[in-house]
């Protein structure tokens, strides 16, 4: 927050209502605020519906939402820095969940395999659909309403390629599905934790990315500002290709976490996924993928709390519902400050 | 696979033995999207309004009639009207907060509306039939919605079709589709002179620069709600003649796909062009549906994805090459940020 900005608000909230005050608290402290209202719903919800339900469903929200996290920041880094609202971008979760499919089923390689050789073969596909589409695209200085549409254009293709060869029938990856931990009363399978762990750890080596190497900090400038940090010397034709091979690679793996900790696969399970990560990218402030990842993080409890007190069926409406309350109440985001709309 | 694609392969399929009532059905469809495309024409070609909303408009129109006619017992000359009243005031209550927001962001949170409809639609069984369909099982049984539909039909077809020696099986679908492609003209006709007028030149004035609209004293949001709310009027229409199609409603109908595949009708005939929206439904839909007849060996799975991957290029290759679409004006394809 720009300094000046914190005296003039001192200065105006001389002689103010405390309603007012209370306001502008809220409008410079959104992470804070949102923070404490989770903490509150948290703690209702434990106090009223008993701590282990409670207990058990934030495990299970915690496994969802890291793996929603992984996918969300890719798709809020390639809007930030491309300005590319990407509708394929769930589809991009289930073409690498089917590749690892394909490797660990079809030809019966290891799981972590199958994983890696899934997030590479996604990667190179990030870096492919840049340099056919989305690079000559630019150079056109398409509109926006154009690349929109070649999205929804190139999420038909990919959910329909893995739809013409695997089949429109759930699919399962060879994961263990029996074994399960327990501590106090609660559980967790052995996949979903191992799920959890690799998700956490990614998302930190991400974040630490970003923040530290100069790759990240390039990153974040051009999320910031394409034109100035192009004109300070980034070389951005470069960046944006590490962008790509980051956010895809990232996509294919949410898709084979997702997949190996939900249990089965379909063809059309990416792009159920896409307005749960919209919600979390629009909730941790667009192109800004610290706010991704805690966005995904609250979808993910958000969802599975929402069992607790509403039938089940309305879970996949969750995300839909946040998404939509943000847009009206703070479409910034949580992190996100008004100068960015 | 994907439900709609589900749907429209279950109605068509059924048909598929007489070339003629395939074709018919194939019509009947390319209608329908016209109607959707034609509302989503002024949004998007006019006022520059990216609605994704269109699907969630049209469940409402089709729900809303449904229930109206079959629960409440309403008459069509009531129920039609006040389900197109229950849409367009959804669609006033969507705009309201949402066409302040960014064009991307008034684009995710119109799907987000849609998809809300729709699992409300699927969840709360005892409005809706959810899944199950009971209000179909309803429909069946009392046939309040559709029989007038029904006796209409036989009469258009005993005193317009027969004459002329369109009678039989092969044709039992040609009223509706007659009555959906006149109404698709009428639209078409009736929106072309109302962005005609000057009403609609301030349509076009915001959708080139809200600013400078604005400048000159004109209410942008006021003009922009107006726009939204005779789009999803135009949807309710839609959504009836997908219920008069089905003789049933249900919530797969309604995905966000209807409302991608509306968008690629509307760009294939171009952007600013009502006729453009007519020709791009054909085409759309008979190129479609064509891909059926070419035998490639493949099973049904395969070839449903194989449509949809061509749709798909289709999409991509004309956004990149002819972004103007067939019939459009490549000045009013200008949508910027």
């Amino acid at each position: 927050m720009p300094a000046g900005m914190e005296a003039s608000s001192i200065a105006a909230a001389n002689g103010a209502t405390p309603w007012q005050r209370a306001r502008r608290f809220a409008d410079e402290n959104p992470a804070g605020i949102f923070l404490a209202i989770m903490a509150l719903v948290g703690t209702a919800l434990a106090a009223t519906q008993g701590l282990d339900d409670f207990g058990q469903r934030t495990i299970n929200g915690f496994v969802n939402g890291s793996s929603i996290a992984l996918g969300a920041i890719g798709l809020t880094l390639v809007y930030g820095i491309l300005r590319l609202t990407n509708f394929a971008h769930g589809d991009m979760l289930t073409a690498g969940a089917y590749i690892a499919l394909l490797f660990n089923l079809t030809l019966e390689l290891p799981f972590i395999l199958s994983l890696l050789i899934a997030v590479a073969a996604m990667a190179a596909l990030g870096v492919i659909l840049e340099l056919v589409m989305w690079r000559p695209m630019r150079k056109r200085k398409a509109g926006m309403l154009q690349l929109l549409l070649m999205t929804i254009g190139l999420a038909f293709v990919l959910r329909n390629v893995v739809q013409f060869f695997a089949g429109a029938d759930p699919k399962s990856l060879d994961v263990n599905v029996t074994d399960s931990y327990f501590f106090l009363d609660l559980s967790i399978g052995r996949t979903q934790l191992y799920v959890l762990i690799t998700a956490m750890l990614v998302l930190l080596a991400v974040a630490t990315l970003l923040r530290v190497t100069s790759l990240g900090r390039q990153m974040r400038a051009l999320a910031d500002n394409f034109d100035l940090a192009e004109t300070t010397g980034v070389d951005t034709g470069r960046v944006v290709i590490w962008t790509w091979v980051l956010a895809a690679g990232l996509a294919g793996l949410a898709g084979v976490l997702l997949g190996a900790s939900g249990g089965s696969i379909n063809p059309n399970f990416g792009f159920q996924l896409l307005l749960s990560l919209f919600a979390a990218v629009v909730l941790g402030g667009i192109g800004n993928a610290y706010g991704a990842l805690a966005g995904g993080l609250v979808i993910g409890l958000a969802q599975e709390w929402s069992t607790l007190v509403i039938d089940s069926i309305w879970k996949e409406a969750v995300s839909f519902i946040v998404l939509i309350i943000v847009l009206l109440v703070r479409p910034q985001g949580i992190f996100g400050s008004s100068r960015s709309l | 696979m994907s439900a709609v694609a589900d749907t429209l392969l279950v109605a068509i399929s059924t048909d598929f033995l007489t070339q003629w009532s395939f074709w018919i059905v194939v019509g009947i469809f390319a209608g329908i999207y016209g109607v959707l495309a034609l509302g989503l024409q002024l949004n998007v070609g006019y006022t520059g309004v990216l609605n994704f909303g269109q699907a969630g408009f049209m469940a409402i129109g089709a729900y809303s009639a449904v229930i109206l006619v079959v629960d409440v017992g309403l008459s069509y000359a009531a129920a039609l009207p006040l389900s197109m009243l229950i849409t367009v005031g959804a669609g006033l209550l969507v705009g309201l907060p949402a066409l302040r927001l960014r064009s991307d962001y008034l684009a995710i949170a119109t799907i987000a509306f849609s998809e809300v409809v729709r699992i409300t639609a699927k969840n709360a069984r005892e409005l809706t039939g959810g899944n199950q369909g009971t209000l179909d099982i309803e429909l069946e049984n009392n046939r309040f919605f559709v029989d007038p539909w029904t006796d209409a039909s036989t009469w258009i077809g005993d005193n317009l079709l027969d004459p002329i020696g369109l009678s039989g099986q092969d044709f039992i679908n040609m009223p509706l589709l007659l009555v959906i492609w006149l109404t698709l003209g009428a639209l078409a006709i009736g929106l072309t002179l109302l962005v005609r007028s000057p009403w609609g030149r301030v349509l076009r004035a915001i959708r080139e620069d809200e600013d400078a609209a604005r400048a000159l004293g004109k209410n942008a949001f006021s003009y922009k709600m107006q726009s939204l709310g005779i789009s999803a009027g135009i949807a309710a229409i839609a959504g009836w003649f997908l219920v008069f199609q089905a003789e049933s409603v249900n919530q797969q109908s309604f995905e966000p796909l209807v409302t991608f595949l509306a968008y690629a009708v509307l760009v294939l005939g171009g952007l600013a062009s009502f006729g453009g929206v007519l020709a791009g439904t054909i085409i759309f839909w008979f190129l479609l549906e064509g891909l059926r007849e070419i035998d490639l060996g493949l099973d049904g799975n395969q070839i449903a994805s194989l449509r949809f991957i061509v749709a798909g290029l289709v999409l991509i290759l004309l956004m990149a090459f002819r972004p103007q679409g067939v019939f459009g004006k490549k000045e009013e394809m200008v949508l910027g940020e």
